[in-house]
């Protein structure tokens, strides 16, 4: 069964070399975290407009939907948000006691990251539509 | 550390406890739910094409209404519990750990009750 071990202080600089794609699947999942709890605060900030009129929110949203930057900013979200649920998906597998051998957690973290990397590349067009 | 001859798992969480449990909960409903999300409002209607109506539209369906309930409440518990989770592991302890508890549940019901204020406005309409 799996259990937890301790894995050192990863803030130490020098441990970038030791660093195994289970501990970068450690770093990732927890930054990807931050970056998403972080989101949903301010997701729901901006969607209260809805609680002043009609108006407000939809020209809230057009107006941010205007900009390049929240254009790539959505495409840096859509990145973090499929990277977490893929691994979060690789989690659970190793969870539940599947895939627990190190060479297949390690492969299944490697096709989280390329699969991530595709699903973004190909959403780009949608996601930065008619903004330029 | 790494050692081929132990399959090592890497995770904040201590494995069978019940935060650790609910946390694998809300994550398998939120693995479907925030793809669900993600491809409704980027793929199937834009979201430069979003508007009061159109929310207020979605949000009139009862099933789509109490998806997304359970969606902000499901983010949120992950979320918060998450952050308490990747702070207990830093080491914080005592009177610290105390104080992130509160503030994390404090945060968490204040994002829930806005966000459920949200939901209600788009769904009533004006």
């Amino acid at each position: 069964m799996s259990q937890s071990y301790d894995r050192g202080l990863v803030e130490d600089f020098g441990r970038w070399k030791e660093f195994s794609a289970g501990m970068w699947a450690w770093v990732l999942h927890k930054f990807t975290g931050w970056v998403l709890i972080g989101y949903l605060f301010t997701h729901i900030a901006v969607l209260s407009t809805a609680l002043q009129s009609p108006e407000a929110y939809t020209q809230t949203l057009h107006g941010l939907e205007s900009l390049a930057v929240v254009r790539v900013l959505e495409v840096g979200l859509l990145a973090v948000a499929v990277f977490h649920i893929l691994n979060g998906v690789r989690l659970l597998f190793v969870d539940l006691g599947l895939g627990l051998d190190l060479d297949v957690q390690e492969k299944s973290f490697y096709a989280a990251l390329v699969l991530t990397a595709v699903i973004v590349v190909a959403s780009v067009p949608t996601f930065m539509e008619g903004v330029f | 550390m790494s050692n081929s001859n132990n399959p090592e798992r890497v995770s904040s969480f201590a494995y069978g406890g019940t935060r650790w449990l609910l946390q694998r909960l809300t994550a398998a409903f939120l693995v479907v739910v925030l793809a669900f999300h993600f491809f409704l409002l980027h793929f199937a209607v834009h979201a430069p094409e979003i508007t009061f109506a159109g929310s207020h539209f979605r949000m009139q369906q009862l099933g789509y209404l109490v998806t997304m309930v359970l969606f902000l409440a499901t983010a949120t518990f992950h979320g918060t519990n998450g952050i308490y989770n990747a702070l207990v592991n830093q080491g914080i302890e005592g009177t610290q750990k105390q104080a992130a508890k509160w503030i994390l549940v404090v945060a968490s019901l204040l994002l829930f009750v806005q966000g459920a204020r949200v939901a209600w406005q788009l769904t009533v309409g004006f």
